[in-house]
């Protein structure tokens, strides 16, 4: 029975925790993406770049607010930088389509051309990160790191195991639980939210009704300005800042938002954690948890890792044409908001 | 043969111009080491324009064929290491012949087992035992080959022949492994594909940089031999000293003092050397690319070509006159791929190594889709121009920011913050350049710098 618990806690100190956190950061950053799809039409190449922005406007306030020796004691002070974070990325969406992506909606461009904007949009953007935070690699998360420690949950419970609980993790899932309630919410039951859905449903349709589309298109930009920076920002205080990582970043959100169906707020929702999930658990080796599980005769010898942690990145894509292939409108049929 | 427009001689005037003006700016040396990379990315611009410009197929892939193309350069001239082979040889063999039949067996299945659930269960336990097995055998050669002699080995080596081989090897490879690509994911809307194929070309880079026995990962290749001779080897052969000696004679016979005159050769000779390297690579380079330029454009003016740009232009019509649409798009995005694959291997021939972590999507497939874009897509020698522009300001950025920010700061002290910040982020306003001449193109020219000619014929 000891042994039983001690591999359940081995699956969820090294599986279930790391993967719901992780989950959470892909599952706001695709439903990002899925909201400028369903409603501009396009593939955007420039949300990694937009969440880094997010990311590096609150690292920038969190410096500016311990230098002035304000805090929120044991909480990270980046989430008293969030809100202003959250404010400039909402203004860089707005910017760049005011003098970028709206000229090409007016001239009705097919998604392709749209996709290549977003790339020069990424550029710029990328550069101007660079130049303003550089390339290092930047930890900005304080308080208190650990809400359990290993040991306190060792000497808690009198188990082999420890099961360590990063306050990262929790503020995470706190947040993305918050957010999501709120988004889907804001679709269902406001206004806003329905003209939203009717829009990316059937665009003339929606013109004809009265529907504004400026409207429409500000308030995604605003929702995805919200998202994005909340997903660059914990991704951020979750492991550390780099910008480099953001671009990498944004080939599992694609995933993510394509597994699920893309179009789908929900479906990106699950993509996302369908991602994280498979990663972690594709590329850990599960030894310890054979050890408890299994008698002495048959404990595995080898470290039973299915590929080595060097192809995180390559398992969600192989996840992506797998589904693609099975089953290609993604898990839940996409195209509606 | 092609006749060229009044503007497309402006465009070639002015990229030789360029050339000549940082040749006498910044040196002949610098001059040809850029033309150099500016050719290699003209050759990947054509070849994403042969399937971007001519057929309208994406392809995102740019990264993942020029690494395949090193690897085949690597394959190719790396000589043999025996060792590898005798200790991981066979496991290899064994397990690659347990795959066939792996795949075979998946193959059979599909065909005789009609009832889909059975299909799906019985196709998935043969491939999870399949790979346990053949794990077993493929991890006990790795392993054995990555332990034989690690600094300086560690995998299987090549084959030990010219490198200028593998840059057909390198078109097959890439030809390869877009065949594959091609059939999972040509299906799919243009931006899916784009999204699919640049994954797969992280996938691509990630298994080079991870599998060790075979590309030596990231402990890199180094020294692979050259298709010019070698500095060293022209500074001390007669005709080369007699060459540069007849080039400079009148410098030369100015000078009266022996050592004096002595010392002023032995330099000459010495850059000398090094530029005869570079324009060798050039003119090697040149030939390819004029070789793929040629066809390129017979390709487009043939009826072949009429028949792609009728797809790329309305592909219901195209498949409702009995073109085969799928067909022709797999075949144009393996012949963009191999294109794209034949300058992966001119790239790593030209550094002499191979480094499978320098492979990036920012600068291996964007940057080229930019040129693409820049150039003109559907032109031929737009892509070529495209290239050639873009990798000259790419490299160029760098001086002229750092020309503008000392003009815009000159005001402030050498030690100012700011100053110093942004002369130390130099590198990085390259990125902002970039995006910003996509953007000005995209949006004031969308048809490129040099557009597609509309033929009506």
């Amino acid at each position: 029975m000891i042994d039983f618990l001690n591999s359940i806690i081995v699956l969820l100190n090294f599986i279930i925790i790391p993967g719901i956190s992780y989950g959470s950061q892909l599952a706001l950053g695709a439903l990002g993406v899925t909201f400028v799809y369903a409603i501009l039409r396009f593939a955007n190449f420039a949300h990694g770049e937009i969440m880094s922005f997010g990311a590096m406007i609150t690292i920038l306030f969190t410096w500016f607010f311990q230098s002035q020796n304000i805090g929120l004691g044991i909480l990270p002070t980046a989430l008293l930088a969030l809100p202003i974070g959250i404010i400039a990325t909402i203004i860089l969406c707005i910017i760049s389509d005011k003098f970028v992506f709206q000229y090409y909606r007016y001239q009705k461009s097919v998604p392709v051309v749209l996709a290549m904007v977003s790339i020069g949009v990424m550029f710029v953007i990328n550069a101007i990160i660079r130049i303003i935070i550089g390339t290092e690699t930047i930890k900005f998360s304080d308080g208190q790191k650990f809400i359990m420690k290993a040991k306190q949950f060792k000497v808690m419970t009198g188990l082999n195991e420890g099961l360590a609980l990063k306050s990262s993790q929790v503020i995470t899932i706190l947040i993305t639980i918050l957010l999501l309630t709120f988004t889907f919410w804001f679709l269902q039951k406001t206004k806003t939210g329905k003209s939203m859905r009717a829009f990316s449903d059937n665009e003339d349709l929606a013109l004809l009704s009265g529907i504004n589309p400026d409207r429409v298109v500000f308030t995604t930009w605003v929702i995805v300005g919200i998202l994005a920076c909340v997903a660059g920002t914990l991704y951020g205080l979750d492991k550390s800042y780099k910008p480099i990582i953001y671009l990498n970043l944004v080939l599992p959100i694609f995933a993510s938002a394509i597994v699920g169906g893309i179009g789908s707020p929900f479906g990106a929702v699950v993509g996302g954690y369908v991602i994280a999930f498979s990663e972690i658990m594709v590329t850990y080796a599960y030894k310890k948890f054979f050890v408890y599980l299994l008698p002495n005769s048959l404990e595995p010898s080898g470290l039973v890792q299915l590929l080595s942690t060097d192809y995180k990145f390559a398992v969600s894509f192989s996840i992506l044409v797998i589904v693609l292939l099975i089953r290609p409108s993604g898990i839940f049929k996409g195209r509606v908001l | 043969m092609m006749k060229f427009e009044r503007y497309e001689w402006l465009a070639i005037t002015i990229m030789i111009s360029l050339f000549i003006f940082v040749g006498f700016i910044q040196g002949w040396s610098v001059s040809l080491v850029i033309l150099n990379m500016c050719i290699i990315s003209a050759i990947m611009t054509m070849g994403v324009n042969i399937s971007w410009g001519y057929a309208g197929v994406i392809n995102f892939g740019v990264m993942g064929f020029l690494a395949m193309g090193g690897l085949a350069a690597v394959l190719v001239s790396y000589p043999p290491i025996a060792e590898s082979w005798q200790v991981g040889g066979r496991g290899l063999g064994i397990s690659f012949a347990l795959l066939v039949v792996l795949v075979i067996a998946v193959m059979y299945i599909n065909k005789t087992v009609i009832q889909k659930r059975n299909r799906y269960i019985l196709n998935s336990l043969i491939i999870f035992f399949g790979i346990l097995i053949i794990r077993h055998f493929y991890l006990n050669a790795t392993h054995n080959i990555e332990d034989v002699n690690p600094a300086i080995a560690g995998f299987l080596g090549g084959l030990g022949l010219p490198i200028i081989f593998s840059w057909i090897v390198g078109g097959l490879f890439a030809a390869g492994v877009a065949f594959v690509i091609g059939k999972v994911a040509l299906g799919l809307r243009s931006d899916y594909l784009a999204i699919v194929t640049l994954g797969i070309s992280e996938i691509v880079v990630s298994v080079l940089k991870h599998e060790e026995w075979l590309s030596r990962g990231v402990k890199n290749v180094i020294g692979l031999k050259r298709p010019v001779p070698y500095e060293i080897d022209l500074q001390n052969s007669d005709w080369f000293i007699n060459l540069i000696t007849y080039l400079n004679s009148s410098k030369l016979n100015n000078i009266i003092d022996v050592s004096d005159k002595q010392q002023v050769l032995n330099n000459l000779i010495i850059d000398g050397s090094g530029i005869f390297v570079k324009l060798s690579y050039a003119i090697l380079f040149l030939i390819v690319m004029l070789i793929i330029f040629y066809f390129a454009n017979k390709a487009q003016l043939s009826p072949w070509g009429r028949m792609m740009r009728a797809i790329r232009d309305n592909e219901t019509a195209a498949n409702a006159m009995g073109k085969d649409v799928v067909k022709q798009h797999l075949i144009i995005f393996v012949i963009g791929a191999a294109i794209v694959g034949v300058a992966g291997a001119m790239l790593v021939t030209l550094d002499g190594l191979f480094t499978p972590s320098g492979y990036r999507p920012l600068r291996f497939t964007f940057i080229i889709w930019i040129m693409v874009i820049v150039g003109g897509s559907g032109n031929n020698l737009g892509a070529i121009f495209g290239g050639f522009v873009i990798w000259f300001s790419w490299i160029e950025a760098a001086p002229l920011t750092t020309f503008i920010i000392n003009q815009l700061t000159a005001g402030l002290e050498p030690t100012n913050a700011l100053k110093l910040h942004l002369l130390d982020s130099v590198p990085y306003f390259r990125y902002l350049f970039m995006g910003l001449i996509l953007l000005l193109i995209l949006r004031y020219r969308p048809k490129g710098i040099i557009p597609e000619k509309v033929r009506h014929s």
